[in-house]
């Protein structure tokens, strides 16, 4: 619930600084392994812009990919969770280098 | 995270007070509304009502709670004050843990505790006992402190430099893991009656503490806790994590405990000289530059 407030946070901040009034779309990336809940995130976010100028408006999350290095084996690999042993060599070592972003990408606004 | 457990902030309470400044969005709103208006008024260029456009926003959905926990890091640096997260799941024992700590410390270090809670005061009571000065945060539906509200308490508290500030964060393993309130560690407690394997179901805690305190361990004998195993999973999860095993009752481990807390306020001290030395040699050093130019 507090990040989807931090989201309509930023919506009013950006509505102050390039002046529109109503928020038809807002586009949030949600990374795999940010640990938010997409459903979640709309229930809440439906919740805490009524009655404000994103009221109404249309949720769209793109889910971006977890992707890591293992410091073990030096290899780039697919992470769909985070601390699993890394799947080319078991070890523990795998450090998140992508998927773990919440950000709101880009709004589409009147 | 909060948008699982639907926590929110417009209940949040400081010793008993709801500062109007904490309700950020319910009270941004209608004032948002008016400015709007008197753009309007101003007759500002604005595109037609049903023109949409697109705007690139780009930022990171906690990024205001980023911006206050730089605002109190700064403060803490700035004053030599050495700041600790505690998190853990409700019961492990963190309130009396402090109230431990603080008489052990006695009267040589000025401590003083954030306490954050759902609901109730006691356990800033609790630490008043003790004689250290606390503000007790009341999140209301809220699961978890964050920065905003911590620089409220700190106006309340008016730290003295180079002193300890102890902020028990509310009983939850998952969300305060993610708000950061400006802090130099969090410090993860654990007690014994807990089950071993919470580092691997609660990986984010344990990742982002820095110390995982095994607490109650005077209770080991009567347990089937594994010690070594339960340390292993927490150093899966954080190679680098330090673990200390306390009991706040019978005192062990608090001795360790203390050696690392007085550690880490002498490099917070430290490190506020080395500020204020750097700082006064700009000073001299523009007070030059200016001199020469007059």
């Amino acid at each position: 619930m507090s990040l989807a407030e931090s989201v309509l946070q930023l919506i009013e901040d950006s509505a102050k600084t390039n002046g529109f009034t109503r928020v038809r779309t807002v586009w949030l990336e949600i990374g795999q392994l940010a640990g938010v809940e997409a459903e979640a995130m709309r229930f809440c976010f439906d919740a805490v812009t009524r009655g404000s100028i994103a009221d109404g408006a249309a949720l769209e999350i793109i889910a971006t990919p977890g992707s890591g290095r293992c410091t073990d084996c030096g290899r780039t690999v697919a992470v769909t969770a985070r601390y699993e042993p890394c799947p080319a060599c078991g070890g523990y070592a795998v450090q998140i280098a992508g998927g773990a972003e919440m950000r709101v990408r880009e709004l589409d606004v009147e | 995270m909060c948008t699982v457990c639907g926590c929110g902030e417009g209940e949040t309470k400081i010793d008993g007070h709801s500062p109007a400044r904490l309700y950020r969005r319910v009270h941004a709103h209608p004032h948002q509304h008016g400015h709007d208006h008197h753009h309007h008024e101003g007759g500002e260029p604005h595109p037609g009502a049903a023109q949409s456009r697109r705007v690139r926003v780009e930022q990171d959905i906690l990024s205001r709670n980023d911006a206050y926990a730089a605002g109190n890091r700064r403060h803490f640096a700035e004053h030599g004050i050495f700041a600790l997260n505690l998190v853990s799941s409700p019961g492990s024992g963190k309130t009396t843990l402090l109230t431990r700590t603080i008489e052990r410390l006695g009267g040589k270090t000025r401590a003083a505790v954030i306490e954050g809670d759902q609901q109730t005061s006691l356990d800033a009571d609790r630490i008043r006992a003790t004689g250290a000065p606390a503000v007790q945060v009341n999140t209301g539906k809220g699961c978890h402190l964050d920065a905003h509200m911590v620089g409220h308490a700190l106006e309340r508290l008016a730290l003295t430099d180079d002193s300890l500030l102890l902020i028990e964060n509310v009983g939850n393993l998952v969300c305060p893991a993610a708000f950061d309130l400006g802090e130099a560690h969090k410090v993860a407690i654990l007690s014994v009656t807990e089950g071993e394997d919470k580092p691997l179901k609660y990986p984010d805690m344990f990742a982002a503490a820095d110390v995982m305190l095994l607490n109650k361990v005077d209770l080991l004998p009567y347990l089937d806790f594994n010690v070594p195993l339960c340390i292993e999973y927490a150093r899966r999860i954080n190679p680098d994590i330090r673990v200390i095993l306390t009991s706040a009752t019978s005192g062990d481990g608090m001795e360790e405990w203390l050696e690392w807390l007085d550690a880490g306020m002498q490099q917070a001290s430290a490190r506020k000289t080395d500020e204020v030395e750097t700082l006064k040699r700009r000073i001299a050093g523009l007070e030059a530059a200016l001199a020469a130019k007059g």
